[in-house]
């Protein structure tokens, strides 16, 4: 396909330029090439070799050398074979038929779509999707009280076939059907469940809490040194900085505010709130202090007097069990005091 | 907005008020009755806010017949247009005017929430103000009762107070039937299948906020409307639960520099990890 006359466009950058594919990164050669990267890949695409020639530009290898052939069906997953390939480029024969030629492309969309996925977790695909969030490529969050801050491409599943491409938006930490029907045909396993979260964590001197609206880009960066405290890992004014006080919508009628008790009152609240005072989040204050849910229960348990009483015990026995091995393996874990306190 | 005018002496020029909802851009709009037009209590006050507005109404109406330039003419519908926003505020929280837009909102006209956990539930046209010229319409969902901008730069021009502030929470207030289940399904950013520690703590946070409210809800015995059982409070709390598939495979592809660049920022618990009860 790209061995027309003059500069061939690459696979690669061809298939990023195409309609709907404007979130994907150009992974470097270099990433594919290296065999590391690609593990588990060959059992997932149908055509493996194949597909990953034609991501590659690499002419198809023939099959009229009988020893050729036999070289063919096992070794080239090891990346010599490809080597091999690109020398005798020059010699090919158009022996592969249409049909072969449609599953290899769609194979190698998947093929690139997976890569892609691993790709922009590392280092150099990171920064070439933090150019892009740079751009703008990515959009904006429809969330009104989020002001127009740049969403994030993630999944909601690593395996293709599941869902399709989300936005994460980092100032209300919420995800988002992309506006333009053409992305509802993108695999978000292609983008994958991490990078959204990672990207934030790469670069936390985003300023995210400066809305679009209010600096003509939030992509200020927040100075060296910043003073600006660390919480949990973050600086503090990075962590959903679209939520809390201010940022809830209060229904009202008439100008006055909908009651919680209406039955047609707000329920939603919580989802978008945040401390006012975000130092309640802080873990060793938050143990220090010994606050946890689990007075609360007692409470509502002797309120209600109802057969829940009984529900909720059992259910809470078995999300200890189920926490406790697996919190404990990090320093920062903190719900098994929780529930022990 | 401006093509009426070359349509002026089309069938269009009777039906006015067809003509103006049938246009691109204003399918948020429902139509005005006749009957609600013409009782001059319903239009109170609008004859300081409104220019020309004697010709507006009549144009609003079908009843305009004033020969005039074409500047004029213009600014005529130019009232007209803005009259007739002004009229809508008031009509859709009538009854026939929240009965008109509820059967717009089950055709999903005003567009869907896109926010993923709400499943495309149908959005309602709304303003953050009664004041004309103040703030565009925005959109709200019923579902995570939040607002959102409207794709489309089209319906983003468009002046929120033809909506109003009160509508939207009138009508479910008018319909509680239609109050759609809320849910706690919510996004938990992950790494490599671990939670984020920072949104996790958060998220907990928020969770224990959920909780108090449906046992405040539960002591003043109102129904909190959750699709969820009303006795999973402390249940339905861990996000594990939520999404019951976690990757086998999440640290494929975890190279050095990545376990560096994540340690201490992530929790523990989410990934599936051996000696984990699933
Ligand atoms: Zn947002
Ligand atoms: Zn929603």
């Amino acid at each position: 396909m790209s061995t027309s006359s003059g500069i061939p466009e690459s696979w690669i950058s061809s298939f990023c330029s195409l309609l709907g594919h404007e979130y994907f990164a150009e992974v470097s050669e270099e990433f594919i090439e290296d065999d590391f990267n690609l593990t588990g890949l060959q059992t997932q695409v149908a055509m493996y070799k194949e597909a990953l020639e034609m991501i590659l530009d690499v002419e198809p290898e023939d099959d009229d050398d009988d020893e050729e052939e036999e070289e063919e069906e096992d070794e080239d997953v090891s990346g010599d074979a490809r080597d091999g390939v690109t020398g005798r480029g020059e010699r090919r024969h158009h022996s592969r038929i249409a049909s072969d030629l449609s599953v290899i492309e769609s194979s190698a969309e998947m093929l690139y779509g997976l890569i892609h996925q691993r790709y922009i977790c590392s280092r150099a695909g990171i920064q070439q999707m933090s150019e892009k969030y740079d751009l703008g490529h990515f959009g904006m969050c429809p969330r009104t009280n989020c002001n127009q801050t740049r969403t994030l491409p993630v999944g909601l599943s690593d395996i293709p076939g599941e869902d399709t491409v989300k936005l994460f938006c980092p100032s209300c930490l919420d995800v988002y059907v992309p506006p333009n029907s053409r992305f509802q045909t993108v695999d978000g396993a292609f983008f994958g469940r991490t990078f959204g979260a990672l990207f934030l964590l790469t670069f936390p001197e985003y300023d995210l809490s400066r809305s679009a609206g209010e600096n003509a880009t939030n992509l200020a960066r927040l100075p060296p040194g910043d003073d600006g405290s660390m919480l949990n890992g973050m600086h503090a004014r990075n962590i959903a900085p679209g939520l809390g006080p201010g940022k809830i919508y209060e229904p009202r009628i008439y100008g006055f505010r909908v009651s919680e008790v209406a039955r047609s009152g707000p329920r939603m609240k919580w989802l978008r709130d945040k401390p006012a005072d975000m130092s309640v989040l802080d873990e060793a204050r938050h143990l220090a202090e010994g606050h946890g849910d689990s007075d609360d229960d007692d409470e509502s348990m002797s309120l209600q007097g109802r057969p829940i009483a009984r529900r909720r015990a059992p259910g809470n026995a078995r999300l200890r069990q189920q926490q406790r091995p697996a919190r404990n393996g990090s320093p920062m874990a903190v719900e098994s005091t929780m529930n022990g306190a | 907005m401006d093509d009426y005018v070359s349509e002026s002496d089309s069938d269009y020029t009777s039906y006015w008020r067809d003509w103006f909802i049938s246009s691109r851009g204003n399918e948020y709009f429902c139509e005005i009755d006749e009957e609600y037009l013409t009782d001059r209590f319903n239009l109170t006050g609008l004859n300081t806010e409104v220019q020309y507005y004697q010709y507006a109404l009549d144009l609003v109406t079908d009843v305009f017949d004033l020969d005039c330039e074409d500047e004029m003419r213009e600014s005529i519908e130019k009232s007209a247009r803005h009259l007739y926003g002004l009229v809508h505020a008031r009509y859709i929280v009538t009854t026939r005017g929240l009965a008109k837009m509820l059967e717009k909102y089950k055709k999903s006209d005003f567009g869907k929430c896109p926010r993923v956990q709400c499943h495309s539930h149908p959005l309602l046209p709304m303003g953050l103000s009664d004041v004309p010229a103040s703030k565009p319409v925005k959109l709200w969902c019923a579902r995570c009762e939040d607002v959102y901008n409207p794709k489309s730069s089209r319906h983003a021009a468009i002046d929120g107070a033809y909506f109003g502030t009160s509508f939207h929470n009138i009508l479910f207030q008018v319909y509680p039937a239609l109050i759609p289940a809320k849910s706690v399904e919510r996004y938990v950013p992950r790494v490599y299948g671990f939670k984020v520690h920072a949104a996790a703590a958060l998220v907990r946070w928020q969770h224990s906020k959920r909780d108090d409210m449906r046992r405040r809800l539960r002591k003043m015995e109102v129904e909190s409307g959750f699709k969820d059982a009303e006795d999973d409070v402390e249940e339905d709390d861990d996000e594990e639960e939520d999404e019951p598939e976690e990757d086998e495979d999440a640290v494929v592809g975890l190279d050095a520099y990545e376990e560096r660049q994540v340690a201490g920022y992530i929790e523990a618990g989410g990934g599936q990890q051996p000696g984990t009860v699933a």
